[in-house]
């Protein structure tokens, strides 16, 4: 591994919450990890499990899911749909030997600017101690070693 | 005039494919009637020399079952690829992997050691295949496994997809009804690419069963529920049915006889991937909106691996889970 492994980690954020966090954050200057490429969608609910496979599998080495606190979705429950997703896709990420620690599902209202700059530098963290995912490279055929997800 | 060649070819599959063609009945004599079978090794005694000094483009169809598994199964996909005006992915295998696509969950080494060291298997001496043995007479080989299961699509240019484990029957005989015309002028074929013998919808489209909203307190295997309730739906009694992420086409026979759909029809038309759909379907109508109760819930998918991807692993997003790259 790389001494200098930066992860690459794909964020998507709710329009309503999490991604209003993110702009609160950067108005209030709080530094977080550049790590973290942030997609808003208009809720969490949005988010196929296909969105988190394609960032995965084409090189993306976490991906961070973001949402609404539990009973205050602007959609009244598409973020408890995305709880249940999560749980689910956590399992099959296992079975497939992948790691679940790569994908992460974080809860910030708009107001919760500094959470979720908190959250994102511990999920770099996280994602950092876990090394490259590289699935484009495996797929090619160029990396050796594997990961085993414990 | 001579009639327009026909060749069917099967790789890493079971035979299946090639007893739903047989099982088309009188229609065969169609195939017979307006095709030279040119090369169908379970039915015809072809040699692949004789595929080898055909023109290229001289076959008109070749029907391909079965996954890319090793060297030899890619070699024969290039060769009948470029001796083939069209060439049809023909059933699951050759779709997306199937059941032999789930190799792509272990490590090749673990494959050939539970094939030639496991309890069932008398092998005292603790061989293993060797790509060539050295005999009297000279040299012999077999070919090399390929390092994970590949579709055929993944290995070469593909004219049309055919699914279904095996494809059904009534679909062949349509399809084969459809090239006849289109050699008699009277219809055009598909766009390439297309998915021939099937439908573009999902397997709860074509399901008589009644459904309801869902709402799913718990998941069970098959025989743990008895009886079955015969008209609702299978999903809507916490049986995880794959009918809504695969593919219409076989008029939903499964769930007719009371058996959960296990998704050989491979994904619905717009599914990217075809886990993730059904990850979708079945985590959007579990009943549990804290985490405990919802693990608790999911505890009931032992296998979620399987469950997603019997038979769509090698032509998932992922293609493979990680330890089929320990190699």
């Amino acid at each position: 591994m790389s001494e200098h492994f930066e992860p690459v980690i794909i964020g998507f954020t709710c329009n309503w919450c999490s991604y209003r966090a993110a702009d609160l954050a950067g108005t209030a200057r709080l530094k977080y990890a550049p790590n973290v490429r942030l997609v808003r969608l208009m809720c969490s609910g949005r988010l196929d499990p296909t969105f988190v496979m394609k960032a995965l599998s084409d090189g993306a080495d976490g991906v961070l899911i973001t949402g609404c606190h539990p009973g205050e979705c602007h959609y009244v429950e598409q973020n408890y749909k995305t709880l249940r997703r999560y749980l689910l896709l956590r399992r099959l990420l296992q079975g497939m030997g992948i790691a679940p620690e790569r994908v992460k599902l974080v809860w910030a209202s708009a107001a919760e600017g500094a959470k979720l700059a908190n959250e994102i530098n511990s999920f770099v963290e996280e994602v950092r101690a876990l090394g490259p995912l590289g699935w484009p490279q495996k797929l090619a055929g160029n990396v050796k070693e594997v990961e085993v997800a414990a | 005039m001579s009639k327009p060649k026909f060749a069917m070819y099967w790789s890493g599959s079971c035979g299946g494919c090639e007893i739903a063609v047989i099982n088309i009945h009188e229609k065969i004599l169609d195939v017979d009637a307006n095709f030279e079978v040119a090369f169908w090794p379970v039915a015809v005694d072809a040699k692949v020399k004789d595929v080898e000094a055909l023109a290229d483009g001289d076959i008109l169809l070749t029907l391909w079952n079965g996954s890319i598994r090793n060297e030899e199964n890619e070699h024969m996909a290039h060769l009948l690829r470029r001796k083939s005006k069209l060439l049809v992915a023909f059933g699951s295998c050759a779709t997306e992997g199937c059941v032999p696509g789930l190799a792509n969950l272990s490590p090749l080494s673990e494959i050939i050691d539970t094939a030639y060291t496991t309890l069932t298997t008398d092998n005292p001496n603790n061989i293993r295949p060797q790509h060539v043995t050295k005999v009297p007479e000279g040299e012999i080989s077999i070919p090399v496994l390929k390092d994970r299961v590949y579709t055929l699509a993944q290995v070469v240019d593909v004219d049309y997809f055919m699914p279904g484990c095996p494809p059904e029957s009534h679909q062949i005989a349509a399809v084969i009804d459809l090239v006849i015309q289109v050699l008699q002028g009277k219809a055009e074929l598909p766009p390439k690419g297309a998915v021939i013998g099937a439908g573009s919808s999902t397997v709860c489209e074509d399901c008589p069963r009644k459904r309801n909203v869902k709402s799913i307190k718990a998941f069970h295997r098959i025989q743990e529920i008895a009886p079955l309730d015969p008209e609702l739906c299978i999903l809507e009694q916490g049986i995880p049915c794959n009918g809504p992420a695969t593919r219409s086409g076989c008029n939903a026979r499964c769930p007719r006889v009371g058996a959960q759909c296990i998704g050989c029809y491979g994904p619905a038309e717009g599914v990217v991937d075809y886990g993730a759909r059904l990850l979708t379907a079945f985590a959007s109508v579990i009943d549990a909106n804290e985490p405990e109760e919802i693990e608790r819930i999911l505890d009931g998918i032992p296998d979620p691996a399987g469950q997603f991807y019997r038979f769509n692993l090698a032509d998932s997003l992922f293609r493979a889970g990680a330890p089929a790259f320990k190699n």
